[in-house]
C-alpha cells in the first residue's frame, strides 16, 4: 500500500515539479510534503560513514511537539474551566473541554498556517528545503499566549517572528532568538492590552457579553502577587484552598499552555528520556530561579519578595519557558559548561525581572530572550578557556 | 589479568559507541587463490599526485616501483605482486584511479636485502622503506597523510587494536608472529620513540605485551578508543609544529618481513564480514586483491554495498573493486534505499540510534543488520552536544567543524584541528541528526590547512 502510494508520487506527481516540469519552482513545497509522508530512501554516498543513526530532524521536532501535547490538552480543558468558574455557570468535564478546544484550536491552526506559509514562501524563493523548526514554534506560540488574543494578532506576530526572528538570519538553525518568544515579545510590546491585565486570560473575558460572577476579576496569581504574597483568589473571586497545589496542577488563569506545571513536567519527562532537551539547562534554570526566590525572601521588602521561592516555580510562564523555550538548542548556549551558566541566569534573571518590575510580570520571556543574545558570548568564553587549557597542556607535555 | 596492565595506568574512555552489527568474522583462517588481477589505487593516498614510471604491458616484480609522488619523489608506490601492468584506469580530469596488474601464479620479488634493523642507521632504514614501497604505511598527524621521510617526529604511535564495527582482531592475526612484529618495531624505533597502545579490556597477544623497544599504554572503552588519534590526544598531544607518525600493526609486520627476508611481502590477513556475507571469516590474501576473487561464492543475494574497510570510514567499492592499501577488512551490508512511510515517527526497532527517540536503547546488546540508508535529510546544525557523546577528545567537535565550514584557519588551529583525522569524526557523522558530512568537511579542512602551511 505505502509502496504503491510512493510509486504513484514518484512517477505521476513528482515529474511536474522536477526540472522542466510546469510546477518546477514549487519543488521545495512538494518536497516538504513528500518527505513528510515518506522519509526518503537516500543512501550514504560512499565517502564517510555508510551507516547512519535512525534519528533525523523530523523525528526530533515531532518529539518536542508530542511533549507539548499534555500541556495543550490541559490548556483546552482549563480554558473552559476558567470560563465557567468566572461566569459561575454549571458545566461538565466535556463542556469545559469543548469550550476550550473551540477557543484554543483556532490559535493553533492560525499559528501553523501563518508560520508554515512563510516558511514555504522562503523555501521557494531561496530554493532550499523546508526545515522542520517551525513544527515546534507553531505549537509554542499558541501555548504561550492568552486565550483571548485575536487571531489576526497571532498571524501577524507569527509572520513577524518567522521573518525577522529567523529567515533574515538564514532560516532554521541560524536564528539568534527563540522564534516563539519573538512572536510573544512582539505582541507584548505592540498590543499590551491584549497581553496583560485581568480579562485576557479567561475564555470570553474580553467579551462584554459574558457575565462575570460577583467579585471575580480573572487576575493571574502573578498579577495578584504584586499586592500580596499569599491568599490568592481564583477566577470566581474565591481564595484557593492550597494555592501552590492549584498552580502546580494548573487550575489557575494564565497563558493557554503555561498553567499546569504537572502537564509541563510530563512533557519535560518525554524530552529528558529521549534526550532531546538539555537537562543541564532545565536543572540549572530551576536552581537559578529558586536561588533568586530565596534571596528575595530574605530581603522581603515588599509582598512580591515574600512570595515563597517554590511558588515562583509554579506560577506564570516559568515552567513552560524553562522546559520548552530555554532548551531550544539553536538559541541556547551550545557547550556543556555554557548550558549551566545559561540556564542558571535565565532562572535567576527571570525571577528578578518578575519581582523588580511588576510592569513586566512575565520576566521569564525577557530573561530567555536576553540570554539568547548572551548565549554566543558565554560559548565564546567557554571555547577560549578550552583553547587556553589545551595550549597549556601541550606546553606541559613538551616541557 | 596481565601483570603489566596492573602496574600501568589504564586510560578509561567513556565517550563513544560500539555499534554492534551482525556478520562478525569467525576466527577461521582460509586461503584465497592468488587473484588474477590486483590493483594499486592512487586515490588511497590523500594529498599525493601520482607520476607513473610504468606503462601498460610492462613486466613488474613484487616491490617494483609503479609510480612515485610528484611532490616528493622519495615516496614510491610499488607493486604487491609480480606480473604485467594490464590497465591504468583514469577517472574525471584524467585522475589515475587504479593501476591494474595481472598477477603471476608464482610471485617473483625484488630483492631489497635482508638485514637486522638494530644495526642499521636511521637513513638506511628510511631509504629501504621508501625504495620497497612500504613507506606509505607510515602516516602522520597533523593532516592524516603519508609521513615525510625527512621529518623528525616526536613519536610513532601504533594502536594494537581496532575498535570499529566488525573490525579484524589483531590479537588473532598477529598470534605467533611476535618475532616479525618485533623486527618491524625495532626498525621504527630507529626513526622515533615507539608508543604501542593495548586494549586492557581484551586479552592482548604477546606480540604486543612482550614487545620491546616500545612504551606501552593501556586504554579501555567504546569505539573510538582504538583510534590512534584518541590515543595520541591523551598520551602525547600534538601542538602546532609537532608531528607524530602512526602505523597499523599489520603494516609493522610487513616492515618486519622486509627486514627478515629482503622482500616486499604484500600478503595480509583480511576479515570478510557483514550481514550480506554467507560465512564471515578471515582470509589470507594480498594487498589490492580483487573483490571478485576475495568474495567469490560468499556473497548473499540482494543489492549489496561492498566496503573496503569498516562501515564508518571505509570506501564503497563495487563488486569489481579492489581492496584498499590501508584496509584489513571488507564489509558487505545491504544497500537499502527504500523510502519509509512516516519514517520519522515509527519506532524502528531495527535501526540503531544513540538517542532514545527510537526504541533501540531498550535493547543495548542487540546486533543490528543496518543498511546504508541516510534515515533523513541533510539540515543545518540544530541539536547540540550530540557529537560530544561519541568524541573522546578535549576538543569541541561541532565548533571545530563550523570553523572549517567558514575557512577560519586561526580558529581551526586553536580548536585542535592538528590532533584529529576524519576517522575520529566517523561516529559524529554517523549519529548526526542533521546528517552533516562531517568526515568530508574535516578532510577538506585538513587539505586546506596543509596547502596553506606549505
Amino acid at each position: 500500500m505505502s509502496n504503491a502510494i510512493h510509486k504513484f508520487l514518484e512517477n505521476n506527481v513528482k515529474p511536474n515539479f522536477d526540472e522542466g516540469g510546469k510546477l518546477e519552482k514549487y519543488l521545495p513545497a512538494y518536497d516538504a510534503l513528500e518527505t513528510f509522508l515518506f522519509v526518503p530512501g537516500h543512501t550514504t554516498n560512499g565517502k564517510g560513514s555508510h551507516i547512519r543513526d535512525g534519528i533525523d530532524m523530523k523525528r526530533t521536532m515531532i518529539m518536542v511537539v508530542l511533549a507539548m501535547v499534555p500541556a495543550l490538552l490541559f490548556g483546552m480543558w482549563n480554558t473552559g474551566y476558567q470560563h465557567f468558574l468566572a461566569t459561575g455557570e454549571a458545566y461538565t468535564f466535556m463542556d469545559a473541554f469543548l469550550y476550550g478546544a473551540l477557543k484554543v484550536l483556532p490559535l493553533v491552526v492560525v499559528s501553523y498556517a501563518a508560520g508554515l506559509g512563510v516558511e514555504f514562501v522562503f523555501a521557494i524563493i531561496n530554493k532550499h528545503q523546508v526545515a522542520e523548526g517551525f513544527l515546534v514554534s507553531g505549537m509554542l506560540i499558541p501555548l504561550c499566549l492568552p486565550v483571548e488574543i485575536p487571531l489576526w494578532m497571532v498571524a501577524a506576530a507569527t509572520i513577524f517572528a518567522v521573518i525577522i526572528g529567523k529567515e533574515v538570519f538564514g532560516g532554521t538553525g541560524m536564528n539568534i532568538l527563540n522564534v516563539a518568544l519573538t512572536a510573544r515579545a512582539f505582541l507584548f510590546f505592540a498590543y499590551p492590552t491584549w497581553m496583560s491585565g485581568d480579562k485576557v486570560w479567561i475564555g470570553g473575558g474580553m467579551d462584554e457579553s459574558v457575565a462575570y460572577a460577583d467579585g471575580s476579576t480573572g487576575a493571574t496569581i502573578l498579577a495578584q502577587a504584586t499586592e500580596k504574597s499569599s491568599g490568592f483568589v481564583d477566577a470566581a473571586g474565591v481564595a484557593y484552598g492550597d494555592s501552590f497545589m492549584s498552580a502546580f496542577l494548573g487550575l489557575i488563569p494564565g497563558s493557554v499552555g503555561e498553567t499546569s506545571t504537572l502537564a509541563i513536567m510530563i512533557g519535560a519527562a518525554i524530552l529528558l528520556i529521549t534526550g532531546i532537551a538539555s537537562w543541564k539547562i532545565m536543572f540549572s534554570g530551576i536552581l537559578g530561579a529558586y536561588v533568586m526566590g530565596l534571596l528575595f525572601n530574605l530581603w522581603g521588602a515588599n509582598p512580591f519578595m515574600e512570595v515563597p521561592a517554590h511558588m515562583h516555580l509554579v506560577i506564570g510562564g516559568f515552567a513552560f519557558g524553562i522546559v520548552f523555550m530555554a532548551t531550544d538548542p539553536v538559541s541556547a548556549a551550545q557547550t556543556a559548561t555554557g548550558k549551566y551558566i545559561y540556564g542558571f541566569l535565565i532562572g535567576f534573571l527571570g525571577i528578578m525581572i518578575r519581582v523588580f518590575n511588576p510592569a513586566y510580570p512575565e520576566g521569564i520571556m525577557l530573561a530567555i530572550l536576553f540570554m539568547n543574545v548572551m548565549a554566543p558570548l558565554i560559548d565564546h568564553y567557554v571555547l577560549e578557556a578550552n583553547i587556553k587549557r589545551r595550549q597549556k597542556r601541550t606546553m606541559a607535555v613538551a616541557a | 589479568m596481565n601483570l603489566s596492565i596492573i602496574m600501568s595506568k589504564v586510560l578509561r574512555i567513556k565517550k563513544g559507541a560500539n555499534i554492534k552489527l551482525v556478520g562478525g568474522a569467525e576466527k577461521i583462517l582460509a586461503d584465497v587463490p592468488m587473484p588474477s588481477t590486483v590493483a594499486v589505487k592512487p586515490t588511497d593516498f590523500e594529498g599525493t599526485t601520482p607520476k607513473l614510471v610504468v606503462k601498460v604491458g610492462d613486466e613488474v616484480k613484487a616491490g617494483s616501483t609503479l609510480y612515485y609522488n610528484k611532490d616528493n619523489d622519495q615516496i614510491k608506490f610499488t607493486s604487491p605482486v609480480s606480473g604485467e601492468v594490464a590497465e591504468v584506469k583514469r577517472g574525471a580530469k584524467r585522475v589515475i584511479e587504479e593501476i591494474v596488474i595481472v598477477a603471476d601464479k608464482e610471485i617473483k620479488y625484488e630483492d631489497f636485502g635482508a638485514s637486522n634493523p638494530t644495526s642499521e642507521s636511521r637513513e638506511a632504514i628510511i631509504e629501504k622503506l621508501c625504495k620497497s614501497g612500504l613507506w606509505p604505511f607510515i602516516k602522520q598527524r597533523p593532516y592524516d597523510v603519508i609521513a615525510k621521510p625527512n621529518d623528525t617526529p616526536k613519536a610513532i604511535f601504533i594502536s594494537a587494536f581496532d575498535s570499529a564495527p566488525l573490525a579484524p582482531d589483531n590479537d588473532y592475526i598477529l598470534d605467533g608472529k611476535s618475532a616479525t612484529f618485533q623486527m618491524g618495531v625495532d626498525a621504527l624505533a630507529k626513526l622515533a620513540e615507539v608508543h604501542l597502545t593495548v586494549n586492557s579490556a581484551a586479552k592482548a597477544d604477546e606480540a604486543f605485551l612482550q614487545a620491546k623497544n616500545v612504551t606501552l599504554h593501556f586504554i579501555e572503552g567504546p569505539h573510538p578508543a582504538g583510534n590512534v588519534g584518541v590515543q595520541i590526544h591523551h598520551f602525547a598531544p600534538i601542538s602546532k609544529g609537532e608531528v607524530v607518525w602512526t602505523i597499523k600493526p599489520q603494516d609493522v609486520l610487513a616492515i618486519g618481513k622486509l627486514f627478515e627476508t629482503g622482500k616486499y611481502d604484500a600478503s595480509r590477513t583480511v576479515a570478510v564480514s557483514g550481514a550480506q556475507i554467507k560465512t564471515p571469516k578471515y582470509f589470507r590474501t594480498i594487498q589490492g586483491v580483487s573483490m571478485k576473487t576475495l568474495l567469490e561464492g560468499n556473497l548473499k543475494e540482494g543489492n549489496n554495498r561492498i566496503i573496503s574497510g569498516n562501515v564508518l570510514t571505509g570506501d564503497k567499492i563495487g563488486a569489481e573493486g579492489y581492496l584498499g592499501f590501508y584496509d584489513y577488512q571488507v564489509t558487505v551490508i545491504p544497500e537499502g534505499g527504500e523510502a519509509q512511510m512516516f519514517g520519522w515517527i515509527t519506532p524502528n526497532p531495527g535501526k540503531f540510534s544513540i538517542s532514545r527517540a527510537l526504541v533501540s536503547w531498550l535493547s543495548p546488546n542487540k546486533q543490528y543488520n543496518l543498511d546504508a540508508n541516510m534515515n533523513g535529510e541533510e539540515r543545518p546544525f540544530v541539536v547540540t552536544e550530540e557529537y560530544d557523546k561519541v568524541f573522546p577528545f578535549d576538543i569541541y567537535p561541532v565548533q571545530l567543524v563550523k570553523a572549517i565550514m567558514v575557512d577560519d584557519i586561526e580558529l581551526m588551529e586553536n580548536l585542535g584541528i592538528y590532533e584529529v583525522a576524519p576517522e575520529d569524526f566517523a561516529l559524529c557523522e554517523t549519529v548526526c541528526t542533521s546528517k552533516i558530512p562531517t568526515q568530508t568537511i574535516v578532510r577538506n579542512g585538513l587539505a586546506m590547512l596543509r596547502e596553506e602551511m606549505s
